[in-house]
Order: C-alpha cells, then structure tokens, then sequence
C-alpha cells in the first residue's frame, strides 16, 4: 500500500509539473498507475467491484485534479471504471447462467449472496446503456431491462468480457480482480498500439501525388504518413513549424529521414498555401463528444483556412483521447498558458514589462496558449483505431468506451474516499 | 476629372455620409488634403481629388473652348508653390497635343523613332483623329502649327524648343476668343475625344513598354525586369496604328505579365544582363519554380567587394540595393521613400552625355538602376508605381529645359511625392482611422506597419483608452519592435504568436492591418500572416480595417498567393533561435527533401476585408478598381 502511494503522490507530482508529455504517454502511465492501484487493493467478500471503483475513484480524481486540462487522464480513470463495471457485470450474468452447473458450493453461496447488491446496480447500468447501445432485435422484443436482458448485452460488449467469460470460474472472488487487470492491461496495450491501427488505415485516405498539411508534431501524425508511404504511395507534405515549441522542425526532420518530400513553411504562410493543398491532416489533443477537437494552438487558423478552400480537414485520435465530456467554452476553461519567455526574451524586454509595475496593471501582457479548439463544423473526419468517423458521430461512439456512472469522477468526493 | 460626374450640391441627401465617409472636418494646412475637401466634392462618397497641375494647366489652354464645367473643383488645382517648374512643363504637352489638331499631323505617325521614350503626349496624335473633325468647328488656328510636324523629333530638340515656345505664344493671343464660340455639343464631343485619346495614350504606353523590351537591341539598359515596373513612358514605336477602336486600346491596359523564372530562356537572358552575381538556390520548391529562388548571402561579399569598380550603378542607389539586400531598410514606406532619394542623389549627380537626350538617356538610367535594385530585391508594388511615377516625369519632361532646370524638376517631383503620396497620405489616413477607434476598443494587429503604428500612436495622444494586440510570427519578429515603442509610449499591450490569434480574437473588437498593396479585386496583398489573422477576425465577427496608402494600389489582380510573391532567405526558417535542439537537427537535414520556404507576402482575400482606409477616404474592397483608375489617371497626367 505504501508503495502504492508514493507512486500515486509521484505521478500526481508528475502531473502538476506537467513533466509528462503527450496525451499518449499520459494515458498509458495513468493506466498503469491504476493498474498498480487495482492490483494493491484489498478486495473483501462483499461487494468487490463497488470498492475497485471507489479505489479507482479516489486515485482518479486527485490525478484529474493534478492536471485538469489533460484530459487524457480523466478518460483513462473513467476507462477503468467503466471495465471494472463490465467484468463485475459479466461475472455476474455467467453466475447468473452458471448458477445451476456451479461446482464448488461455497464459493458459490457467497458470490450469490454478495453480488445481489451489485446485481441491482449493474442492471441499472446496463439499462442505461441499452439506451446507447444499438439495440438488437431480440432485447426490442422481450421487453425487460432485467436479468434477462443482460447476456444480450453484456455479450455486445467488447473482447475483454469474453476473455474473461472463459477464465477459470471457480475462484470468483479473486477473478474480478483478476480480469479488471487483465483488461486494463489490454487497456495498455491499446493505447500502444493505436498509431499502428490508424496508421493502417493510412492507405485509403492518402493517394499519389496528393500535397499534405500539417501543423507541429504528432506521433499519429507521423506514423500515418510513414505508413502511406510504405504502401509505396508518393505524395508531399507541407508541415507548419508551431509556433511557439516550433514541433514542426522536428517533424520535418523525421519525415525527411523516412524519404518524404518535405517543405517547412512558417505558421504564417498556411493561409498562402493551403490553396494548393489536398488535406490537411493533424493530430488532436482530446476529442470532445460533440466532435469538438481540443488541439495544439494553431489548429483552429489551420482548419478555417481548410474550410474556406474546401480542403478536408482530417484529425487523427487515439481512442484514449476520446473524451465523454461536452466542452462549455473550452478555448477558456480547457486551455492552459504557458511560459511568456517561449515568445519574448525576458533580457530584452524587462525594462518594458516593469515600466509601470509599482502603480497598478503592467502595460506588456504576453498570451501564450497551449490549445485550441476547433468546432466540429470544421472537422471533417476523424481517424480513430477503429476507423473513420464523422464528428457528429463522437457521442456514440464515447459511448462505447465509458460508462455513464463515470462521466463525472470528481463529483463524489465521500464515495471517493 | 471626369466630366460625367457633375459636382454634388449641398442639397443632396444627407444619407450620403453614412458609411465610409469620414466627418469632413476641416482638414487645413497640408497641400493634397486641400484638394481633398473642396466643396462642391464633399459628400461624394470616395473622394478622389481632382488631377493637379500639368495635365490641367494644359486642358484649358488646349481646350480653350471649354469653359470651366466645375469652378468648384478648379479652383484648388495646381498650386504653382509645389510645382516651381509647372509653367514649362506644361508647355510641351500642349504644343504636342496642339499639334493634333493640324491636317498635316497624321503623317508623322509612320516615321519610325527610336525605341526610347519620347514624351507622352507625342503619341497622342495618332489617336486625335476623330477628334480633329470634332475641333475643326471650333476653329483651331492651324497656321503657324503647321510647322511642328516637319520640325518635331526628339532629336533636333532645337527646332522643337522654337517651335513650342511659339505654340505657346499663340494659345496665349488665341485662348480668350476661343472661349464663347463653342456650344455645349460641341464641348461634349470634345471631352469625349479628349478621354478616348487620353485611353489611347496609356494603352500604348504600356503596348510600347512591352515591344520595346523584347526588341531592346538597340537600348542595352532596358531593365530585364521591366515587365515588373510598367514603363509608362510611351514610345513612338506604335505609335503607326491610327484608328483602332479604344475598345482594342483598353485592353491593352492590362499590366503585362510579370518575368516567370520557370522560364529557361528569359532567365538566361537576365542573368547575362545583370550586376549581381547570384547562385540558384539548391533545393527550390517545386511550387515557386516561377519565382526567383537564389542562394541568400552570396551576393553581399561580391557586391561589397566591387564598391568602387561597380561604375554603371550610382553610390547611392548602390548603397540603398545593398541595405535591401541585408535587409536593414524594410517595410514598404521605406523602401520605397529611400528609393526615391537615392534616386533624387542620382540625378543630381547626372549629368547628360554629349549627343544624348536628357529624358531618354535618364530614362534608361534608371531603368539600369531599379533593375539592380530588383536584382538585390524585388521590387514592391509601391517601389514599382513609384518607379513609374518617375519615369512618366522624365519622359514627360519639356524639351525646352534646360539639363539643370529639369533636374532641379524632377528632383522637386520626386520630393513632392514622398511628402504628398506617403508622408501626407500617412496622416490623412491616420485622421480618418483614428475616427473608429472608440474608448474600450481592444484593436489587433500584426506585424508592424507604419501607418497602423502612427495611428495608435495618435489615438494614444487624443487620449483614447484603448489596449493593442500584438500579434506576431517568425521569422523576422517584426512585432516585437512594434511592441516595444507602443509600451514605451505607454499604450497597454498584448502579445502573442500568431497561432494564438483564435485564442485571443475573443476579446478583440477591431482588427487595424497594414498593407504592401491592394489589388484591384480587392484582394490586399501585404506581410504573410496578415490573411490569417484576418480570416480568423473575419470568423469571430471581428472589423478588419486596412490602412494603405493610395499610391500602393496596383491594378493588378491575384487570386492566391502563390502565382506572384517573394521568396525569402529560406535559411531562417530553419533555424529558431534559442531553440538549440531543433537547430542542431536541422542543420544536418538541408540536402535533399528537405525544403524550408520563406515566403513574404500572402493575398487576403477582398471578402475578409470590412473596410479599407487610403488617403482618398474610407472606401469597400470593391472600391479599389476605382480608385485605381482614378488615381492611375491623375498620376500619369500631372
């Protein structure tokens, strides 16, 4: 437990410092941190899930709290819950279908008995997921939320709960445990491999000879065009540097090492460009669930430009960066200022910014945003790992992902703990 | 003037000053404002000055018959203080153009000339054809004009100078008769001749311009570039084509096509022609092949090294081509002001050689010089019209002068465009802007431009309270300039980069751009950066006002920013100062396909564009073409 802790205050630490970079690496080390969490849990007798999630919860919201504006984070917590809720769910409709050709008794006789509670919240969840979830003909047709409904459902759900259908039945109390880590290393292994799954997709949306945009660095952004171009597709790129970290240089860097041909332009000249351009690819900080993007500082501009020379404006995301949240005002409320010395030297300008400081406001203010928001009007595609979306599709497809117990972690600071 | 539009009376409408019209408050004490605010023009919603000087001092002695049609507008014209050299000047336009009034005139146009630019007016008289049955009734004394023909060429200048003097001897007996004989068809028919000539002339300016390059055999300091800056100056060359419809005329009026370095064999043929030495570029940009793409720093050393050997080129304009070329003089104000004196420096140091003609050999001169100037960079758009205001001078000078009075001339001209055409208009722009700046305004810009600087400045002084924001971009940080003399004069500031624009668009009520030129589509071509920033503003609902002088405007028309911009050193792309980690990667990474691309200049678009503010008023995009032609007009003419 000890252990647990410390990890959790250094993480916490991490967040706050923003020491971590990309919501990539983000998410996965928040995974793993409440993998760590989950696997350190005492779990008693009654009501296993019920105390996963409110560990979970805990841990959770004092990393969103850490760093707000990431909300990678918060989507990996409420990921979590949402898989301790759907193998607690599962195991409980294979007890429900086991309950006769059950074998050791005992255990037996306390899993019945303990998971009634958690029976009743778990049909309630599911009933507020029919909602979301394509109903099949046959839940239309019997009419009931309850036990009855629930294979159907839960069998709709993802890989993970069918893995765990097939694990050993006989120890239960430990196997909830037990499969919540096996699918939250699954979890892991996703976001790992989620530049692969959409860089596959690469080749149905990039052709020959076509001129590419992009602007700053993202690994998606980069894997994808790496990976059209191994499917011996010759197209060039147009990356804008990004102002202010000028990520772009790097890119450029790299595409031109893989052998693309590849033009650096100024954050400036996009406007200028992007009339000879055929698509404009970008990757996204979080994806709202109205489709909004919050993105690197640019995009917007950028997606305006498309938008008025017609050029498809492609966002790439991870599942991780889906988030269930509608944005209010997000260039405000999910935006974070960074260090005025990226823009203007300090040395030079020091005589300037305290020219008035003994008597009220200073003269010199310097606005130096993280991200940007693009309305969803502006996108027209998203690239996810499992295919390409529109973005008034986001909504449902977030529903997939997250339970809607989870969408507000923070709320319940007396569960919490 | 045009003629057609009849001066506004008081008792027009008042509905007429709402929109872009500036409360025409008494605007005293500076030359070119004056004309601006006569009375009987002040509710015309784009206040276009009427020509000044030659071109009215010769109308009413060459037209005599007509009277005044607008005593409202006359009166302000040709203040003789600015123009110490008006009553000479005006001469010769007049015995030409007299002279396309007589029988014998006609045959003159077949002689071939030289190639050179004659004045402007000579090519008048081919054109003057219908209107000489027009003016017959009018009785235009032939006698004693009839010796012109034979005896006007440039190159006997004497006999010319004789026979203009006594050209002006008879207006002056003839003029006050002439006065009541005509009735008001007859003076129609006139104007009517007068503005198809006046068509006819500026066509084949430019028709000449363009003939004469590719066939400069002869004239070995035709710029290679001259396509970029239009010579104005019309040549007799085609001048054989009598009576071709103005409709033919007017589509000559097209600017030509600019040099396209994706053309091998031009190319060719401009290096071996110019000064500057320069390297191609290694890697170019497929994209920018038409523009010049040339290794950045090479030419400094070599141009350094060869000061005092380089004779052709003036030590001025030397000087100023190599500040261009480090970039230490830049802007469009300043380099188009520091252009002129250079050339002011030249031709006070010109002097002619024997068996030369003054306008001709001066004309050629500096042809040689800007196109050195454009080897060192790119002319602007302002640069070019300017270029062009001077050569139509010259070209324009009287025969009858002097080399030290058209000197003194010309350097007085020179002197009064940059006072009159940029020092002033930068004020009646700041005037008429400073009116839509309110108390509260939160007002962006970008970059840094100087009209725009003046004019938060002077809102600063009125005791607006105002915040300004500073929005910037690399590479060359111009703002940051800006920034600091706006805080110095304590003005509230805010700065960012240019991907924050949507971040901080939020709070902006007016956005103020300054421009390298307008279009005549409207479309304003200025700093790279400046279209973004204005299609964001245009997207948050934001004012995007543009603060550009008249004499920027061009008639050119450009869809995009790609057919015609400039390139810049791409090195500076690469490298990011104070980011160590990039460069070091960077470094490494130019050969093959890599390409960084520095480009200056974008198009914004017309429709992003709520209003721009020239020194003829507050005016739409849509307006441009029309101040385009008028002021074109007016230029070409005084």
């Amino acid at each position: 437990m000890p252990d647990v802790h410390t990890l959790v205050n250094d993480f916490i630490i991490k967040l706050k410092k923003r020491k971590i970079e990309g919501s990539q690496a983000t998410a996965k080390q928040t995974a793993e941190l409440l993998r760590s969490v989950i696997s350190s849990q005492r779990v008693p007798y009654t009501n296993q899930a019920g105390a996963l999630i409110d560990a979970v919860k805990a841990v959770g919201e004092q990393l969103i709290a850490a760093n707000p504006v990431e909300l990678a984070v918060g989507n990996i917590v409420r990921r979590v819950l949402h898989i301790i809720r759907e193998e607690d769910l599962s195991l409980t409709t294979a007890a429900m279908a086991g309950l006769n050709l059950s074998t050791v008794s005992d255990d037996e006789d306390d899993v019945d008995r303990d998971n009634y509670p958690v029976l009743s919240a778990a049909v309630v969840a599911a009933a507020a997921r029919s909602t979301l979830r394509p109903p099949s003909l046959q839940t239309l047709l019997e009419d009931m939320p309850d036990a009855a409904a629930i294979p159907h459902t839960s069998s709709s759900g993802g890989d993970s709960e069918g893995k765990s259908k097939s694990a050993d039945k006989s120890s239960r109390s430990r196997k909830l445990k037990h499969d919540v880590i096996e699918a939250v290393n699954e979890l892991i292994q996703d976001i790992g491999t989620c530049h692969e799954q959409i860089a596959e997709q690469a080749v149905e949306h990039i052709h020959h000879n076509e001129v590419i945009l992009t602007l700053g660095s993202s690994k998606t952004v980069l894997e994808f065009l790496f990976a059209a171009k191994e499917k011996k597709r010759s197209f060039r790129v147009f990356v804008a540097e990004g102002a202010p970290r000028y990520q772009g240089h790097l890119l450029a860097k790299e595409l031109v090492a893989r052998g693309l041909q590849t033009t650096l332009i100024t954050d400036s000249a996009i406007f200028a460009m992007i009339s000879r351009v055929n698509m404009v690819i970008v990757g996204a900080h979080a994806v709202m669930a109205n489709g909004g993007v919050i993105a690197p500082v640019g995009l917007n501009m950028v997606a305006l430009a498309a938008q008025r020379h017609a050029v498809p404006f492609v966002v790439l995301a991870g599942s991780h960066k889906l988030c269930p949240l509608y944005p209010h005002n997000p260039e405000v409320l999910l935006n974070e200022l960074r260090s005025p010395s990226e823009l203007l030297d300090f040395g030079e300008f020091s005589d300037c910014m305290d020219f008035r400081s003994g008597t009220g406001s200073p003269l010199l203010h310097v606005v130096n945003p993280t991200f940007d928001f693009v309305p969803p009007k502006l996108v027209s595609l998203f690239i996810t790992d499992t295919g390409g979306h529109n973005p008034s599709y986001m909504y449902r497809l977030i529903a997939d992902y997250y339970s809607a117990d989870d969408l507000v972690v923070q709320r319940r600071p007396a569960t919490g703990s | 003037m045009d003629p057609r539009r009849p001066p506004r009376t008081v008792i027009d409408p008042k509905v007429r000053q709402v929109g872009f019209f500036a409360a025409p408050e008494p605007i005293a004490s500076s030359p070119p404002v004056s004309d601006i605010s006569p009375s009987g023009n002040s509710l015309s919603p784009v206040m276009i000055p009427p020509p000044r000087h030659s071109s009215d001092a010769a109308r009413p002695v060459l037209f005599s018959p007509v009277p005044p049609a607008s005593p409202g507008r006359r009166d302000s014209l040709a203040p003789s203080d600015l123009f110490p050299a008006s009553s000479p000047t005006a001469s010769s336009p007049c015995a030409d153009a007299e002279c396309a009034f007589s029988p014998g005139r006609p045959l003159r146009s077949n002689s071939v000339r030289p190639a050179a630019a004659v004045t402007m007016s000579s090519s008048l008289p081919g054109r003057g054809f219908d209107l000489t049955a027009a003016v017959t009734a009018s009785s235009v004394p032939a006698t004693g004009l009839m010796k012109i023909p034979s005896g006007f060429s440039v190159k006997n200048a004497g006999k010319a100078r004789n026979a203009s003097v006594e050209v002006e001897n008879e207006q002056g007996s003839n003029s006050k008769p002439l006065k009541e004989k005509t009735t008001k068809a007859e003076r129609r028919a006139i104007q009517e001749a007068q503005r198809a000539a006046k068509a006819a002339a500026k066509g084949e300016g430019k028709a000449a311009s363009v003939v004469s390059a590719a066939a400069s055999a002869s004239v070995n300091v035709k710029p290679h570039k001259a396509t970029k800056a239009p010579t104005v100056a019309a040549s007799e060359k085609k001048g054989g084509g009598g009576e071709r419809p103005v409709e033919k005329e007017r589509k000559k009026e097209v600017p030509p096509p600019r040099m396209q370095y994706d053309d091998t064999s031009r190319v060719e043929k401009a290096k071996r022609r110019s000064v500057v030495k320069q390297t191609e570029a290694r890697n170019r940009v497929e994209l920018f092949r038409h523009l010049p793409q040339y290794e950045h720093g090479t030419q400094l050393p070599d141009l350094e090294s060869r000061f005092f050997q380089l004779d052709p080129v003036h030590p001025a304009v030397y000087k100023v081509g190599l500040q261009y070329l480090t970039g230490d003089i830049s802007g469009g104000n300043a380099r188009c002001v520091a252009m002129l004196q250079a050339f002011q420096e030249a031709i006070k140091d010109y002097s002619t050689p024997p068996e030369k003609n003054l306008s001709r050999d001066l004309t050629a001169k500096m042809s040689s010089y800007v196109s050195f100037l454009i080897e060192c960079r790119p002319l602007s758009i302002s640069m070019g019209n300017a270029f062009r205001f001077l050569k139509s001078r010259i070209a324009k000078l009287p025969l009858t002068l002097l080399e030290s009075e058209a000197k003194a001339s010309l350097q007085s001209d020179i002197e009064q465009f940059i006072t009159e055409k940029i020092i002033l208009a930068d004020k009646v722009i700041v005037r008429h802007a400073v009116t839509k700046i309110r108390d509260g305004d939160v007002l962006l810009t970008y970059g840094s431009s100087t009209a725009v600087e003046m004019l938060l400045l002077h809102a600063h002084e009125l005791g607006k309270q105002f915040r300004v924001v500073v929005v910037d971009s690399r590479p060359k940080l111009e703002g940051q300039r800006l920034l600091r003399r706006l805080v110095g004069k304590g003005i509230s500031c805010t700065y960012t980069h240019i991907n924050a624009t949507s971040y901080i668009m939020h709070e902006v009520t007016r956005v103020f751009l300054g421009a390298s030129s307008v279009l005549s589509n409207g479309a304003v071509y200025s700093r790279v950066g400046t279209a973004s920033v204005a299609m964001v503003a245009h997207a948050f609902r934001v004012p995007v006002l543009v603060c550009c002088e008249a004499y920027k405007f061009h008639e050119r028309v450009q869809l995009d920013s790609i057919c015609s911009n400039e390139l810049g050193d791409p090195d500076v792309i690469s490298k990011v100062p104070g980011m160590e980690e990039i460069n070091c990667l960077n470094n490494q990474a130019n050969c093959g396909n890599l390409q960084p691309l520095n480009l200056i200049y974008d198009a914004l678009p017309s429709d992003y564009v709520s209003m721009i503010i020239t020194d003829y008023g507050m005016v739409p995009p849509t307006s441009v073409p029309v101040i385009v032609r008028e002021y074109r007009r007016e230029q070409l003419w005084m």
